[in-house]
């Protein structure tokens, strides 16, 4: 192996540890910050007890967890009831893996190493463990994945709750795949690339896609509150109705894999929404963060966690705020709303570039973004009116009304 | 649709989806910077606006006379009245005829803390008390016998009274 390629591994190897061990610490700590953000909600402290402030709770929860019994019910499926905490967990896991965390940092060195020999790196080195070419689609195709996960563990629990979950997440996952998927090619029409550090510096040249693809903004947002299984969409644990779903059977350090597996899930939507929507570690108003350097790094990087960290407590916020939906609405809401409303808008977007960009002229990124943006207020103003005033999620009521009328009128 | 559905009539022209979302998201929030109304417990066991009930029924107490005796005279009404059948009363009688218990215990597990002993008291001897810390490490200190039950300290539950029926 050359020396370059050495540099290359030992550098994804770092980052591959750095990346990870952030993300598990991080999921630990999300699951006080829920806790906190519940009960502050609520008018309660939240936890206090363990550590200051409480901030021990996820070392104690860790703990407990790794010394409670593991139950197995007799009638599972052994095998897939081990696999399918492992299912759920490593693909939420991977999926922070490419996306970009900070601006590249210029890395240059050629040194020899005890026990691997020389090595050297020239150049930016991304942020991202991997800043693969085709990012975008690594991540629809591994978090469809973790419905395996789920839908395993329903199945192989032998349990009827844990099954009904398990087709539910199923069904729901399908479902908001789909819109999900077709919420972003509006993204991949202006950016013309599936890479993430391009979606990036798209954004940077132009406007930040919340602006003028908002109506993708919405949809992915909805779906992705449904991908990471949490209320309002939390209908395959649905405690009131299934005990607590597809994990029902699970206990001890399997179903902490189910819960990090759920908190990564939320790490990434968030990160997803910060990079795709929101400029990734991208500084608004000015061009100093893209010049690279250790400290750009570092002050993009707080940029990038901050945009991340308001998706995050905007994930725990909705869930404190909502109720769930009934089953048949949330199907309604996937496939007669976001579906339809996603297809439409890629047909609208599409025409859109074509005109701004060949009827007019208009190339430049910011033009052409504004131009989209006008665009975005009027639709977004529609379809706002449209959904809100009940005109499409009516469930029986019409039926209800219109036998109303009829009694009226005898 | 199915036979015996209830179709609920839903104010379907008002109803608004965005705008509600948006105004329970705005209640939440605001309810993040609302002072927390947590009493915490072992800290606080009391506060303004609560304090534990004076005729809050918890674990036993045996009043004492001036000697420190019980002043249980062993009549057995306790023990025929528990509902629980909890109470294990043996009389004994000294020399001047004075009748006491020589075993009184009482087992706070199965007790239902009705109060009915101390109702029928007739010497004012066994009180259910004001209290509710009574977490131990094993089972058998349940039972409290009758030098624990004297040894109680705190105090003893206002039961409920006809002519005064709040209690105020
Ligand atoms: S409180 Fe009621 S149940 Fe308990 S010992 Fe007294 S009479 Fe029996
Ligand atoms: S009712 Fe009172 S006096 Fe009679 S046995 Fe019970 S505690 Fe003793």
């Amino acid at each position: 192996m050359s020396p370059l390629e050495k540099g290359f591994l030992l550098l994804a190897v770092v980052k591959m540890i750095a990346v990870f061990s952030m993300v598990m610490v991080g999921v630990a700590l999300l699951t006080l910050m829920e806790r906190k953000v519940a009960g502050w909600m609520q008018n309660r402290p939240g936890p206090n007890r363990v550590g200051p402030m409480g901030i021990l709770q996820p070392a104690a929860d860790g703990i407990k967890n790794f010394i409670k019994e593991e139950t197995r019910p007799v009638s599972a499926n052994s095998f897939l009831f081990l696999l399918a905490p492992a299912l759920s967990f490593i693909p939420a896991v991977m999926l922070i893996a490419v996306i970009p965390l900070a601006a590249p940092l210029p890395v240059d060195f050629d040194t020899v190493l005890p026990l691997i020999g020389r090595v050297a790196y020239h150049g930016l080195m991304p942020i991202a463990v991997a800043d693969l070419p085709i990012g975008f689609v690594f991540i629809l195709a591994f978090s469809s994945l973790g419905v395996y996960g789920i839908a395993l563990a329903g199945w192989s629990s032998n349990s009827k709750y844990s099954l009904i979950g398990g087709l539910r997440a199923s069904a729901q996952l399908i479902s908001y795949e789909v819109a999900m998927g077709l919420s972003l090619i509006p993204l991949l029409l202006i950016s013309g690339n599936a890479s993430f550090s391009d979606i990036i510096a798209r954004q940077q040249q132009g406007l930040w896609f919340i602006m003028p693809l908002f109506l993708s903004f919405f949809v992915f947002l909805i779906s992705g509150f449904a991908e990471t299984n949490r209320l309002p969409f939390d209908l395959p644990e649905a405690e009131s109705e299934l005990v607590a779903g597809y994990h029902a059977e699970y206990s001890a350090m399997k179903f902490s894999l189910f819960m990090i597996a759920e908190y990564a899930h939320i790490v990434t939507v968030a990160a997803m929404v910060a990079t795709l929507f929101f400029g990734g570690w991208d500084i608004p108003f000015t061009h100093w963060d893209e010049r690279g350097g250790l400290l750009q790094t570092i002050v993009t990087h707080g940029f990038f966690f901050a945009k991340m960290f308001f998706w995050i407590f905007f994930v725990m916020w909705i869930r404190w705020t909502l109720p769930r939906f009934r089953y048949d609405q949330l199907m309604a809401v996937g496939w007669k709303i976001l579906l339809p409303l996603s297809l439409g808008y890629i047909m609208v977007i599409a025409i859109a570039i074509q005109v701004i960009e060949h009827g007019f002229g208009w190339t430049d990124p910011r033009a052409e973004g504004l131009s989209l943006f006008v665009l975005n207020l009027v639709l977004g103003w529609l379809v706002f009116w449209v959904l809100d005033s009940g005109r499409v999620v009516r469930g029986i009521a019409p039926r209800a009304r219109s036998a109303a009328a009829s009694g009226r009128g005898n | 649709m199915a036979i015996g559905v209830k179709v609920m009539k839903r104010p379907s022209d008002e109803v608004s989806y965005i705008r509600a979302t948006l105004k329970g998201m705005a209640l939440t929030f605001k309810h993040m910077f609302q002072a927390r109304v947590t009493m915490e417990y072992p800290e606080a066991k009391s506060t303004d606006d609560w304090r534990i009930a004076t005729r809050w029924r918890g674990t036993h107490r045996m009043m004492t006379d001036e000697q420190g005796r019980s002043k249980c005279v062993a009549c057995g009404l306790c023990p025929q009245v528990c509902p629980a059948n909890c109470i294990k009363l043996v009389p004994g009688e000294d020399e001047k005829g004075h009748r006491y218990p020589l075993i009184y215990e009482i087992d706070e597990f199965r007790c239902v803390f009705c109060g009915y002993c101390q109702e029928v008291c007739p010497e004012e001897a066994i009180h259910v008390g004001v209290h509710y810390e009574n977490a131990e490490y094993s089972r058998d200190r349940f039972v409290y016998d009758l030098e624990r039950l004297q040894a109680q300290t705190h105090p003893v539950s206002t039961l409920w009274d006809p002519a005064d029926p709040r209690g105020q």
